[in-house]
């Protein structure tokens, strides 16, 4: 098993990430689940600290994540935890507050355990053509990923 | 065109198989309508279809000759989307690589210890 990162779309509304993770999985869940934790990976590229993370860990609880980037600009996330199942499965709602995304996605995680390895797999389902269209867009639906990257492969070889 | 329209100009340009293939050949050098219609099960006038496409795209330019009209691909477009779709798995492959870091400090049984053990970088 390696630990390459899989992007995948199951469906015309959904996009999975699957990557394993050398860590039983109770673990995993809390750093998906345990403010001190989230706070201290779930930070994209570009620089950005966490300073607000708020889980209220039941079925129906609330969570709000606030990035910030090193130039100030904040982004926020929120959302419900619809599914609480420790340590195998983990469904909550989520919406990035930004005008450019509207609409709410359904985020599904799955950790799976065999011989102290987790597969973690996360499955982001989509309310509306327009969300995923909007995404398309934004780079995220990485179907024919493998297609662009091929692509970009040859051109990067015709241009030297 | 907006940079945004542009980008669903492409997105719907490569979201064909047939014109993603058409790419895949122009990318081993520039061709003409009859020698890119050769590979495919498909008439002229459905591939100048797709020419036409790949070419309000960006994503191809059509030369001057009037008799031959040779197709080159435009290498822009395609860096902007591979830009975008990089830009989602570098975030992700950050944010999992920090949590695969976070994992090994959890499992260590000196994670109260603040100095770190000297064998890890």
């Amino acid at each position: 098993m390696t630990k390459t990162l899989s992007v995948t779309t199951p469906s015309d509304r959904e996009i999975a990430l699957t990557r394993v993770f050398d860590a039983p999985r109770a673990l995993i869940f809390d750093a998906l689940t345990k403010p001190a934790l989230v706070k201290r990976w779930m930070l994209g590229n570009m620089g950005a600290t966490m300073p607000v993370c708020e889980i209220d860990l039941r079925v129906g609880g609330a969570y709000r994540y606030v990035w910030r980037s090193p130039d100030g600009s904040e982004m926020t996330m929120t959302g419900i935890y619809r599914e609480v199942a420790r340590p195998e499965r983990l469904v909550n709602t989520q919406r990035l507050e930004v005008a450019w995304l509207p609409g709410e996605s359904v985020l599904t995680t799955t950790l799976v355990e065999s011989g102290g390895k987790t597969t973690f797999t996360s499955t982001t389902l989509y309310d509306s053509r327009e969300t995923r269209d909007k995404l398309l867009k934004s780079g995220m639906e990485a179907g024919a990923s493998a297609s662009y990257d091929r692509l970009a492969e040859l051109l990067a070889a015709k241009e030297v | 065109m907006t940079p945004s329209e542009r980008l669903d100009a492409t997105f719907t340009a490569l979201a064909d198989p047939t014109r993603r293939a058409i790419l895949a050949r122009l990318a081993g050098g520039d061709a003409s309508v009859l020698e890119l219609t050769k590979p495919f099960a498909m008439s002229q006038p459905a591939i100048s279809k797709h020419l036409k496409v790949l070419e309000r795209a960006g994503l191809i330019s059509r030369g001057r000759d009037a008799q031959r009209r040779p197709c080159r691909i435009e290498a822009k477009p395609l860096a902007d989307i591979s830009g975008w779709l990089e830009e989602y798995r570098q975030l992700w492959e950050g944010n999992f690589r920090r949590l695969d870091a976070l994992l090994e400090e959890l499992q260590s049984p000196e994670k109260k210890a603040s100095p770190r053990k000297g064998k890890r970088p």
